[in-house]
C-alpha cells in the first residue's frame, strides 16, 4: 500500500520532535483539531523518545482535572515542552493569524479567534507550526493580524520560538535569530519551483533539498496498530479515514 | 437555601443586558437553559466565553439575544465555523472583544480572589494586546532587569450558567473533574445551574464526590434538565450528537435555515428525548 499524505506528515513531524534541540520534548500537549500532531507524538514515543502526551479533548481519562485552564497553568510554569499552532495566515517571520483577514482583521473573512496562541507561543519552548494548506493565500508576506509572533524583542519573556513549519507540500526550518524560514525537505511530488510558486513569503533554499523522509514499515504498523488503539477514542473520524474501517 | 425550580424559571432570572458567562461546548454547557433563554426572548446579553464559545453562543447570537461577546474563539469544532457568529460579524451586528484563553481564566481568577487584576505572561507584540486597551503592560517590580508583563483586570460576570451532572436538594452541584467551572461560579455574582439529575443526600458530605462539587454557597437556583447538554457532550454520560451539530452547521448558514432550526428545536414542541 502507498503511504498516505497523513502518514507522511505524521512521520515528518515525529522526526522534528526527536531532532536534537536545546529543549528536549518530555511533555507534549495537543488539542482537538490536531490528530496528525497527536499521532506524531505517539510515533516519536514508539520510536523510543520518552515523551508524555496530554490530549486536551480526551473525553474519558482526560489528563486534566481543571480543564484547559490547567493546560495553560502547566505551560506558564514551563511544564509543557511542545505545542502545535496553525494559522489562517502564516508569514515569513513565523507570525500566525487565527483571527481573520482584511483590515481590520476579520472584515474580509472572520475566523474563530486566538484561542491560547497569544500565550502558548511565549511559554512553550518548542512550537511546531502545522498547516496542511500550502498556498499563497495562507503563506503570506505579512499576516493581517498577529495572534502570536514568531520572534520577540530582546527583554520580552519567552522560552523559545517556532522550530519548523510543516505543510502539505514541504517542511521549512525556522531560524529565530534571523526570523527566517529555510526550505528543509520536499514532500514526494513537489519541486523547489512548486514550493516557490505556492509560497507568498520569501525564504532561504540550500543547494541540496532532500525529500521528506516518510514512515518506515515499522512506523506504519505501529500507527495502524497500537497508536490507533490509543488515539481512536479521541479522533474516531480521522482514524477511520486514514487507517480504514475496523475489522469486525 | 438554594431553590429547585424549572428550567423556564431559571431563564426568567436572567435579565436583559446581563453579562453572562458560559462554559465551552465540551465542558458542561447548559444548552437546555440556553433554549429556554431564547424562548423567554432575552435581549442585549453580553456573553463571556470561558474561555471559548461554540454552539450555545451561536444559537443565542442567531436568535438575536446577544449584543456583545468577549471570547477567545468561536467554533463548532468538527462541525466547522459557527455560522450565526460569522454572519453577525459580517453585518456588524455583534460587538466582539477578542481575548486569549488563559486571559479569560486569569480575569475570573482575579475576581474569585477579590483582587483588581492579575499578571499573565505572553501577548506582548500581538495585535490582541494592541486592541485590548483595557489591559496594561507594567514592568515587573520584582525583576532586576526590565521585564514587561501584562495585567489582566478582573471580570465579574453578572450570571454564570452551568449544566452539572448532578445536584442535591441543598443546591450543591457536581461538575466532576471540570473544576475550572467552580472558578466561574466563584467569580460571578449569580450562578444558575441545570443538572442532569437530582440526587438524594448531601454531595458535600461525600468525601469522594465533594472535590468535584460547587457548593450551594455560590448557587442561586437549580433546575433539573435531563439531557440538558444535548446536542453537546456531557462528561462520560453521553457523547456529542455529531450528526445534529453537522445538520445545524449546514442549516444555520442562511437566516431562513436558522429560523427553521429554531422553530423545530427551540421554539416548537419540545422533543421528549431532548429535554
Amino acid at each position: 500500500m502507498t503511504v498516505s499524505r497523513e502518514e507522511l506528515l505524521i512521520a515528518a513531524i515525529a522526526d522534528l520532535i526527536a531532532a536534537p534541540n536545546p529543549h528536549p520534548v518530555r511533555h507534549a500537549a495537543v488539542g482537538a483539531a490536531s490528530p496528525i500532531p497527536a499521532h506524531a507524538v505517539m510515533l516519536a514515543r514508539h520510536r523510543g523518545l520518552d515523551v508524555r502526551l496530554s490530549l486536551l479533548q480526551q473525553r474519558v481519562g482526560n489528563p486534566f482535572t481543571e480543564g484547559a485552564r490547567e493546560l495553560f497553568d502547566l505551560a506558564g510554569q514551563g511544564r509543557i515542552d511542545l505545542f502545535f499552532l496553525g494559522g489562517a495566515q502564516i508569514d515569513g517571520q513565523a507570525n500566525i493569524n487565527l483571527v481573520g483577514t482584511g483590515t481590520p482583521a476579520g472584515s474580509s473573512a472572520r475566523l474563530p479567534g486566538n484561542f491560547g496562541s497569544a500565550f502558548m507561543a511565549f511559554t512553550v519552548p518548542r512550537v511546531i507550526l502545522f498547516r496542511e494548506e500550502h498556498s499563497p493565500r495562507v503563506l503570506v508576506p505579512k499576516v493581517d493580524y498577529v495572534s502570536a509572533p514568531g520572534v520577540s524583542a530582546a527583554g520580552v519573556y519567552r522560552r523559545g520560538s517556532p522550530q519548523a513549519l510543516v505543510t502539505g507540500r514541504c517542511v521549512f526550518a525556522f531560524d529565530a535569530v534571523r526570523a527566517r524560514f529555510t526550505l528543509a525537505s520536499l514532500h514526494p511530488g513537489e519541486t523547489r519551483e512548486s514550493i516557490r510558486e505556492n509560497t507568498g513569503f520569501d525564504y532561504d533554499e540550500p543547494t541540496h533539498v532532500p525529500e521528506t523522509r516518510g514512515p518506515s514499515e515499522d512506523d506504519r504498523a505501529a500507527l495502524a496498530g497500537p497508536i490507533r488503539a490509543a488515539l481512536e477514542d479521541t479522533y474516531p473520524q480521522f482514524c477511520a479515514r486514514v487507517f480504514g474501517a475496523r475489522a469486525a | 437555601m438554594t431553590p429547585i425550580e424549572t428550567v423556564e424559571a431559571l431563564a426568567a432570572r436572567v435579565p436583559d443586558g446581563a453579562f453572562v458567562a458560559l462554559p465551552p461546548d465540551a465542558s458542561l454547557c447548559p444548552v437546555a437553559l440556553v433554549r429556554a433563554l431564547i424562548r423567554r426572548g432575552v435581549r442585549d446579553l453580553h456573553l463571556l466565553g470561558v474561555p471559548i464559545s461554540g454552539f450555545a453562543t451561536d444559537l443565542l447570537i442567531g436568535a438575536g439575544c446577544v449584543s456583545a461577546l468577549t471570547t477567545s474563539a468561536v467554533t463548532l469544532g468538527e462541525a466547522g465555523l459557527a455560522p450565526r457568529f460569522t454572519a453577525a460579524m459580517r453585518t456588524g451586528a455583534l460587538r466582539l472583544t477578542d481575548a486569549t484563553c488563559p486571559a479569560v481564566h486569569t480575569a475570573l481568577q482575579a475576581a474569585e480572589k477579590g483582587v483588581p487584576f492579575l499578571p499573565l505572561r505572553g501577548m506582548i507584540g500581538t495585535d490582541l494586546l494592541a486592541d485590548r486597551t483595557d489591559w496594561r503592560v507594567i514592568d515587573n517590580p520584582f525583576a532586576e532587569a526590565p521585564d514587561p508583563i501584562v495585567l489582566i483586570p478582573a471580570l465579574v460576570p453578572d450570571i454564570a450558567l452551568i449544566h452539572a451532572a448532578m445536584a442535591d436538594r441543598f443546591g450543591n452541584v457536581w461538575v466532576g473533574r471540570r473544576r475550572e467551572l467552580a472558578t466561574i461560579a466563584h467569580a460571578a455574582r449569580t450562578t444558575l445551574v441545570t443538572a442532569e439529575r437530582l440526587v438524594e443526600g448531601n454531595l458535600m458530605a461525600d468525601e469522594r464526590l465533594a472535590p468535584g462539587v460547587i457548593s450551594s454557597l455560590y448557587v442561586s437556583a437549580v433546575a433539573e434538565a435531563e439531557r440538558g447538554a444535548w446536542p453537546l457532550a456531557l462528561l462520560d454520560l453521553y457523547p456529542a450528537d455529531a450528526a445534529h451539530l453537522d445538520a445545524y452547521a449546514k442549516a444555520a448558514r442562511t437566516e431562513e435555515g436558522f429560523r427553521a432550526y429554531l422553530a423545530e428545536h427551540v421554539l416548537g414542541p419540545l422533543p421528549k428525548a431532548a429535554e
